[in-house]
């Protein structure tokens, strides 16, 4: 495709969600009125998001697939020279599938609330804050300056803050509160880090840094050390990397169905996509260093996400299912930080996988279970299994079966999408660079093998308790709590306890409340996700063969 | 009143007298350019040209008053035009044509146009108060316009003489402006607390001032910095206790900590509009004063100064934001209380490139930073305390928790506010807030002063909080009115208030967009 045609494409999927927000806050023009102000607005976010998903696809078209390591579609116009800010953009081989899979969630995210708006204030803003948060999502993805990138890395805090803090569920302030300021101090560190990168070399631009002997030259062991630090603390924060999680898991469980999808499928990213675009090429040497810390973080982080979920998954141990996904993302994205302080090109490559991989299955079961909460009312797993289990396999087949799919996706089984990346991120553990204690890295492997099987574990003790049981016990416990609740609601306890023991036989005979399968629009926005797991899993090729040459590129310095 | 009569009109003259006279043969006269000092001299002119009208007006026409000195503010600004390119000069020896008294050099422009700017929109604030507080109109605007003419002096001040003169001009109005508000206790005690710091802090820097001038042996500060490149020893002592010391006034007016007590009591005890105005055009005094000092007079004693600077910065940084943080939104007076600390914490901001200063060779740069990041301050700050005037007008105890609901009353102004907050914070969509904190981070890496970034970095996250928490009270819904309900009537705002907040807004947005507009001032040539 023309160049200038995908220059414009590249900037319109940065800009275009940009003016959407804008839009979004003015009344609708005459004529897309809608129903009402409020489906007006919904539209509107599913149109605008919907061109750039279609911009993005075709961009991906229009890719010179022939030769993935060379930065495309290249905007570069200066815009604060005082500071030495040039307008940056383009995309390779590591940030197109990227791109491509946030417009993609987005878009989902922005179809899924047209039909089940999560509740609290007026769709108007949060439409805007979607769209906002799109933006900044895409240009961190998009950009090659060090600056743009932390000015869009900002982008999206504010967006996510106000997604939790007014459409979230229970402690949701304080969720909000704890992801903004971790996140905040993390970047401001990073800050410090790039801005050191730049004083010393002398520009911003991240290709120029990343050639061999081009401006990072003049970046000395120590520079390289701090600024590595730095920035290596602003990226583990978002990544997230044991220790610095804490504030992921509350974040996932206060946030609503399409925060959570995104928070996990693309927030996440952007810290790991910052690890291999700025610290590895930019400051080898540094990155070399701390390699190894990064490792035993990342092996930690996944023995501590799985061990988490296994205490959560237990019976009696009141686990939420939003905050157990949230911790398997802990360890999920233990796996893409593994592989990449192996810094070898299979490591890095099964990283650049498994975060493509984690966004595509973790998104689905955010949805999963955001619907989950929506038929039930709750997604305590002791309440949600009550006695031998949830049953949805007997109850709402359809959705069952979604569910394991995607338990099972999660658990890595050969031939979906989890299972690439995780293995080729162990694999590049196995034998890491030259230089990198290979005793060290096998012994980080072998505690994400580990891992592997914690997981296992705590997914099928999962599938079990929510798909599985007996379905007439699962309706009788769902009538008993119903009945529990009604009772409970009374003014004297006396009384209540009385009516409890009289309904609850009657309660028997009465129908349960039937349990949804899953509705057309959940069909559309999930199917996407669903397919190209299988896709993903089946034809690992189609993305390695993109990524692969960009790696090489990058950590062989390139040109 | 009359002291402050006579020290502003003796500003204009004070490069003059102050002068040593330089060899008998040579003529004494200096001569004056008078575009140059245009910029004070209109402010002042326009002040006793509101004093006497004040006189002849009619009660019902006092309005023309505040009107009359937007005007001369405006005419001040557009002075500046003929300045643009910064190689103006004026009350020069006689002997030495190279040693001035003032000089209309970029540093100078930038900053009076700073000046000027935030004493027009403080007008365009006070037009309604004046009004409907029954404040006395031509004091008032005299006060104003005067204290104005001294800050816009300030800058393009030489000599230590004239820098003192300056000073006093731009302070002594303030402190009758603070006091403004006839038998109201708060007004008056924070005149007084204010007062009495500040004469302290005076009479320390004329120590250090006399301290100098006695080893030195010049008030000119070409030639104070000449001459402290090769001091006397035995004067040396003396030389670094006059340094020091006249560090302490400036310090003061930029409410360095600890010379930041006074802040609080008196934002809250003065009128909206003057705490604005002390906020922005107060702080502006005193970190020109700051820079003009040690960059142009005592460059060579950085190894004095820059550690001081540095420690103050953190210090008052932290101070500012910590008090900010323990504000209660319920308590009265909180909105402004916090905008006083939180105007604390950006003080310290503005040292850090100071201080950076003494480490780096590259001055300029570092003081650029300081004059872009005090443009975004003054403008989004100003802008911030216009919605704060707006909001005052319903609720007076102006609580915090009175802005709840403001999106559903006024979402333009809501709006505004966010965007200003969200600029002070340093957050996007306040672009230009979070470049101008670039600016100032990178002043630091680039000299080295690797701890002050990273408590600034702290002081950042710190500062986020309570901005971030004022802003998310904007969007709740109003007090006991659902989510989603009906707006209820619009008071109607006056048109210049409206204008304050529409010009601020602008200007916000428009160097968001194109942060260059005065981040290029970061990038050096201004001194």
């Amino acid at each position: 495709m023309n160049h200038t045609v995908m220059q414009i494409l590249l900037a319109g999927v940065v800009v275009l969600p940009l003016i959407g927000a804008l839009a979004a806050l003015l009344p609708a023009p005459p004529g897309l009125k809608g129903r009402n102000p409020d489906q007006a607005v919904l539209r509107h976010g599913v149109t605008v998001t919907g061109v750039v998903l279609a911009a993005s696809i075709a961009l991906a078209a229009g890719f010179d697939h022939g030769a993935p390591a060379r930065m495309q579609a290249q905007t570069d116009i200066g815009w604060i020279s005082a500071l030495g800010i040039r307008i940056h953009l383009g995309i390779d081989g590591i940030s197109l599938p990227l791109v491509v899979l946030t417009a993609l969630l987005t878009f989902l995210c922005a179809l899924y609330s047209y039909f089940k708006m999560p509740a609290g204030p007026s769709p108007k803003a949060f439409v805007a804050l979607i769209l906002v948060l799109e933006s900044g999502t895409l240009a961190t993805f998009a950009v090659l300056d060090l600056m743009l990138f932390f000015l869009a890395f900002e982008m999206v805090l504010i967006p996510m803050y106000f997604l939790i803090n007014r459409w979230g569920g229970e402690n949701r302030q304080y969720a909000a509160w704890k992801f903004i300021l971790y996140t905040l101090l993390g970047s401001v560190v990073m800050l410090l880090g790039l801005l050191l990168i730049g004083l010393k070399s002398g520009t911003f631009d991240m290709v120029a840094l990343a050639t061999d002997n081009g401006p990072k030259s003049q970046l000395s062991h120590t520079v390289q050390l701090v600024a590595v630090l730095a920035i290596g603390i602003g990226l583990a924060v978002k990544a997230p990397m044991w220790p610095l999680h804490s504030w992921l898991p509350d974040a996932h469980t206060a946030a609503p169905t399409v925060g959570s999808v995104l928070l996990a499928g693309v927030l996440l990213k952007m810290g790991t996509y910052g690890f291999v675009r700025i610290a590895l090429p930019i400051a080898p040497d540094g990155m070399h260093t701390f390699a190894p810390y990064l490792a035993a973080f990342a092996a930690v982080g996944i023995v501590y996400g799985s061990l988490a979920c296994l205490a959560l998954a237990r019976r009696g141990a009141k686990g939420d299912l939003k905050r157990l996904i949230a911790y398997s993302s802990v360890g999920h994205m233990g796996f893409v930080l593994l592989g990449i302080a192996s810094m070898t090109p299979t490591g890095i490559n099964g990283a650049l996988f498994a975060n493509i991989a984690h966004g595509l299955i973790t998104g689905l079961l955010f949805f999963l279970v955001g619907a989950l909460k929506d038929r039930y009312g709750t997604t305590d797993l002791d309440r949600l299994a009550g006695r031998t289990g949830a049953a949805l396999y007997g109850r709402a087949p359809r959705f069952g079966g979604l569910l394991a799919f995607a338990a099972i996706a999660s658990l890595g089984l050969p031939g979906l999408a989890g299972f690439w990346g995780e293995m080729l991120a162990m694999f590049g553990a196995f034998k890491p660079a030259d230089g990198l204690s290979r005793p060290a890295f096998l012994t980080f492997m072998a505690l994400a093998g580990l891992g592997t099987l914690l997981t296992a574990a705590y997914l099928l003790v999962v599938v079990r308790r929510v798909c599985m049981g007996s379905k007439e016990t699962a309706e009788q416990d769902a009538l008993a709590a119903t009945a529990h609740e009604g009772a409970t609601a009374g003014v004297t306890p006396g009384p209540a306890g009385a009516t409890t023991a009289a309904t609850a036989p009657t309660a028997v005979k009465e129908k349960a409340p039937a349990i949804p399968d899953i509705a057309p629009y959940e069909y559309v926005a999930w199917t996407p996700l669903a397919a190209l797991t299988v896709l993903a899993g089946l034809w690992p090729a189609a993305l390695l063969g993109l990524t692969d040459p960009a790696v090489q590129n990058l950590l062989g310095g390139g040109s | 009143m009359l002291t402050v009569l006579a020290a502003s009109a003796g500003s204009a003259a004070a490069g003059g007298t102050a002068t040593p006279a330089a060899g008998g043969v040579t003529s004494l006269v200096q001569s004056v350019d008078w575009l140059a000092i245009a910029p004070p001299t209109l402010a002042a002119v326009f002040a006793l040209i509101v004093l006497v009208a004040d006189l002849f007006l009619s009660e019902r026409r006092k309005p023309l008053l505040g009107w009359l000195s937007v005007v001369g503010l405006v005419l001040a600004g557009l002075s500046l035009l003929p300045l643009l390119k910064g190689d103006r000069t004026t009350f020069c020896l006689t002997a030495h044509p190279e040693v001035c008294s003032y000089e209309a050099d970029h540093f100078a422009i930038v900053v009076q146009l700073l000046v000027l700017g935030g004493a027009l929109l403080t007008a365009l604030l006070s037009v309604n108060p004046v009004k409907d507080e029954k404040l006395p109109g031509g004091e008032f605007w005299f006060l104003l316009l005067s204290s104005a003419a001294g800050a816009a002096l300030l800058p393009a001040s030489r000599d230590l003489a004239t820098l003192v003169i300056a000073l006093e001009v731009a302070s002594l109005p303030a402190f009758a402006l603070v006091g403004i508000r006839r038998g109201d206790r708060l007004s008056s005690e924070a005149a007084l607390k204010f007062f009495l710091s500040s004469v302290t802090a005076t009479a320390v820097m004329l120590l250090g001032v006399s301290f100098v001038y006695a080893a030195t042996g010049s008030l000119h500060l070409a030639q104070v910095a000449e001459a402290l490149t090769h001091p006397d020893p035995q004067l040396d002592v003396l030389a670094k206790a006059g340094v020091a010391l006249t560090l302490v006034g400036f310090a003061f007016k930029t409410a360095a900590a600890p010379f930041h007590f006074w802040v609080p009591d008196t934002y809250v005890g003065a009128p909206l509009p003057v705490a604005a105005y002390l906020s922005v055009v107060g702080k502006a005094v005193g970190f020109s004063g700051l820079i003009v000092v040690t960059v142009k007079a005592f460059p060579s004693y950085s190894e004095v100064w820059g550690p001081v600077l540095a420690v103050l910065a953190a210090l008052t940084m932290t101070v500012g934001n910590v008090a900010a943080l323990r504000q209660r939104p319920d308590r009265a007076h909180s909105a402004v209380r916090l905008l006083a600390w939180s105007s604390v914490g950006q003080a310290g901001y503005l040292l850090v490139p100071i201080a950076s200063a003494a480490y780096s060779d590259d001055a300029a740069h570092a003081i650029g930073s300081t004059v872009a990041y005090a443009l975004m301050y003054a403008a989004v700050n100003l802008g911030a305390f216009a919605v704060a005037a707006l909001v005052a007008r319903t609720h007076p105890g102006n609580r915090i928790a009175d802005y709840r609901g403001l999106y559903a009353a006024h979402p333009v102004y809501a709006l505004a506010l966010g965007f200003f907050l969200l600029c002070l914070a340093g957050l996007p969509p306040g672009i230009i807030g979070l470049f101008a904190k670039v600016t100032v981070f990178s002043a630091a890496v680039d000299a080295g002063l690797a701890w002050l970034a990273v408590v600034m970095a702290v002081n950042v996250v710190i500062a986020l909080y309570y901005y971030l928490q004022w802003t998310a009270v904007l969007f709740r819904a109003p007090e006991g009115a659902p989510e989603g309900e009906a707006r209820p009537a619009r008071p109607r705002i006056p048109a210049p208030l409206a204008t304050a907040v529409g010009l601020t807004a602008l200007v916000g947005i428009a160097l968001s967009g194109a942060p260059q507009l005065v981040l290029r001032f970061a990038s050096g040539a201004l001194l």
